[in-house]
């Protein structure tokens, strides 16, 4: 669950040199059904002994034994819990299950409004998210121009500095937390060292909630703007390099080029990227959320976002109902997210859509 | 390096060429660069040498990235009853392991039969695992039905299968085997060669570059799991590593906040003792990095979904 898959890659510009013939029919097959079906008919003449009818029952039948064991993971795991979402509209005990409990309507998502914390979780996570979408984006596109720059004449050294950039990614919050405790400890952290050292008093970080868009930013960009300059890096890489001479012979200057043709052919790519993360903005990075904090409750008024208060109404306070109430409202403002961001990428250009 | 022939992939027009030789742009860019390396590693360096300080020398003088004054004190709290760690390491090795090879062989099995043009249940399976990406029921139904229903909390099971098909990758490597040449899979038909044999003798072995990949991708992410221990494990003997991990921080946290509350002084190396821990719990991550970090950074741009 910590990994988000990133759709990003699929805005990437392929540069896996595959062969292109072979691409071409197979492009989007879930959108277009006349060609799907078409292209599988071609698929069967192609085949050297045309198979019948109980032939390619059986082959069908392999097939669906072979893809039988991770689909019935997804069906446990990810089709089954669908049914725990009338939980949102019970009054849920344990001892009665989903199917005894007593149905209350609307009421806990009632008590969710009153309480007066939907406003205060959905604005967290949409405003920290929005944070993080941008100041990712703005980190890893300058750091992916900078590399750009040096990359044709120090290869090595390039690659070294985007390793090196690469490395938290690899590391868990459980881990960062421990390094965010070394900078923000009242005692003996860096930064109050620093500001005592420069005649200021101590800050309380992890009882200041008002410091925490900051940090939590800081935080999110250091451990993933790596992978940002990866994906933006290999956009740029994939451009036609005549362009940048031509430009360079019209007398065009680094930053000439910047600004008319590397900026502006990497758009699309930019606006993808920026359209899949909001299509994500109602899912909050827990582990960020939860353990980064301390989980502190001082902190609640800028960091408790949806996923820790349905995480904390599940296990601490026990309010089942009003936990599986926030999950649906996430559940499907997310569904309604992603579904409207594919169908205005999709308008776009086809290709670059997920689904 | 400033003397380095162009290269082939973005040749510099002969103006270009002939700058002069101290490139002041070049040598800020460098900087900058080097700067903000050294911002993304210097957390790491700080621990690890927190790790082998002592612990009055960072109470009195705070953090640096040499030890002040060495010390081993740390690790040898840490290790003076290795049980604890030592089975965490080895839940941890063994929820990695396991997992990732189950994982590959699933989700690689799925993956080529939506591959296969003439399957004539690949546009509905298809949808089946790209809709699990595209909405989900969320915690308190996955909880609910794994703890009340499925029983499996307190089990190594818990730890694995919820990770063991990511529809993300499975859409990956459905890619991936579409794009194999199909004069070589069409020859081993006529050789009489089953959707099996297809898979195992020809696909697999072809496909190695993606399957390490996305094999890395998954045990990373079995190792650095702390999540399902959180929500599923309270026996102690099926800790994984980064729970261990977590235990370990707050339960120093409440040692700490008890101890000052009671005025009392403290002999746990709460300073050190965190750092040794993280670095035990980062180590074989770090270490692997340096030898695997280019087929993870190659993953990012392995290739789109939908091509």
């Amino acid at each position: 669950m910590s990994y988000r898959g990133n759709p990003v890659i699929a805005a990437q510009p392929s540069d896996t040199g595959t062969a292109a013939a072979t691409r071409s029919d197979q492009t989007g097959e879930l959108r277009r059904d006349g060609d799907g079906a078409r292209s599988s008919e071609a698929g069967d003449r192609r085949r050297p002994r045309s198979p019948g009818r109980a032939r390619r029952l059986r082959r069908d039948l392999v097939l669906l034994l072979m893809g039988a064991p991770a689909l019935l993971v997804l069906f446990v795991f990810h089709y089954l819990p669908l049914a725990g979402l009338a939980i949102a509209f019970e009054d849920f005990r344990p001892s009665t299950g989903i199917l005894g409990s007593h149905w209350v309507g609307l009421a806990n998502f009632r008590y969710l409004l009153v309480g007066g914390d939907a406003w205060r979780i959905t604005r967290n996570t949409v405003g920290m998210n929005g944070l993080f979408i941008a100041a990712n984006l703005l980190v890893s596109l300058g750091l992916a121009l900078l590399l750009n720059e040096i990359r044709d004449r120090s290869r090595w050294l390039s690659r070294v500095y985007q390793s090196t950039m690469f490395l938290p990614y690899v590391l868990s919050y459980v881990v960062i937390t421990n390094f965010v405790l070394t900078f923000l400890e009242s005692n003996t952290g860096i930064v109050n060292h620093v500001v005592r050292g420069l005649g200021g008093s101590g800050i309380d970080f992890y009882n200041s909630p008002g410091w925490w868009p900051l940090v939590l930013t800081v935080v999110e960009v250091w451990k993933g703007a790596g992978f940002w300059v990866v994906v933006y890096l290999a956009g740029i890489m994939a451009m036609n390099p005549q362009l940048f001479e031509a430009a360079a012979l019209d007398g065009a200057g680094r930053w000439a080029q910047i600004r008319r043709i590397t900026l502006p052919l990497l758009t699309p790519l930019i606006i993808m990227n920026v359209l899949l993360s909001v299509s994500h903005i109602f899912n909050a990075d827990f582990g960020l959320f939860f353990q980064v904090t301390l989980n502190s409750p001082t902190l609640y008024p800028t960091t408790d976002v949806i996923d820790t208060y349905v995480y904390r109404s599940l296990t601490s306070t026990g309010d089942i109902g009003m936990a599986a109430a926030a999950g649906f409202y996430q559940a499907v403002v997310g569904f309604v997210l992603v579904v409207g961001a594919n169908w205005w990428v999709r308008r776009r250009s086809g290709e670059n859509a997920l689904f | 390096m400033a003397l380095q022939a162009p290269t082939l992939d973005r040749p510099r027009p002969a103006t270009v060429r002939s700058r002069p030789r101290v490139d002041i742009p070049r040598i800020v860019m460098h900087g900058a660069l080097t700067l903000v390396s050294l911002a993304f590693v210097m957390p790491l360096l700080i621990i690890v040498s927190a790790s082998f300080s002592s612990e009055s020398a960072i109470s009195a003088k705070g953090y640096s990235v040499i030890p002040r004054q060495f010390s081993t004190f740390a690790y040898r709290y840490v290790l003076n009853d290795p049980s604890a760690i030592l089975r965490a390491y080895g839940v941890s090795i063994l929820v990695t392991t396991v997992g990732t090879l189950v994982s590959l062989a699933v989700m690689s099995m799925l993956a080529f039969t939506l591959a296969q043009r003439s399957y004539r249940l690949r546009r509905p399976l298809s949808f089946y695992v790209l809709f699990t990406m595209i909405f989900s029921g969320g915690l308190v139904p996955a909880y609910i039905l794994i703890t009340q229903y499925l029983h499996l909390q307190n089990t190594l099971l818990v730890l694995i299968l919820p990770y063991l098909v990511s529809p993300w990758f499975v859409l990956l490597l459905r890619t991936f085997f579409s794009q194999l040449p199909d004069e070589i899979l069409d020859a081993a038909r006529v050789d009489g060669a089953g959707d099996w044999q297809l898979f195992t003798r020809i696909v697999l072995p072809l496909s190695k570059p993606a399957l390490a990949t996305v094999g890395l991708f998954v045990a990373l992410l079995y190792w650095n799991d702390w999540w399902l221990g959180l929500l599923y494990i309270t026996n102690a003997k099926l800790v994984p590593v980064q729970l261990f991990l977590y235990r370990i921080l707050t339960n120093i946290d409440f040692v700490t906040s008890q101890s000052q509350f009671a005025g009392q002084s403290l002999d746990v190396p709460v300073q050190t003792l965190r750092a040794a821990v993280a670095v035990l719990a980062i180590g074989p991550i770090v270490v692997a990095f340096f030898f695997v970090q280019r087929f993870l950074i190659r993953g990012i741009t392995l290739g789109g979904v939908k091509d």
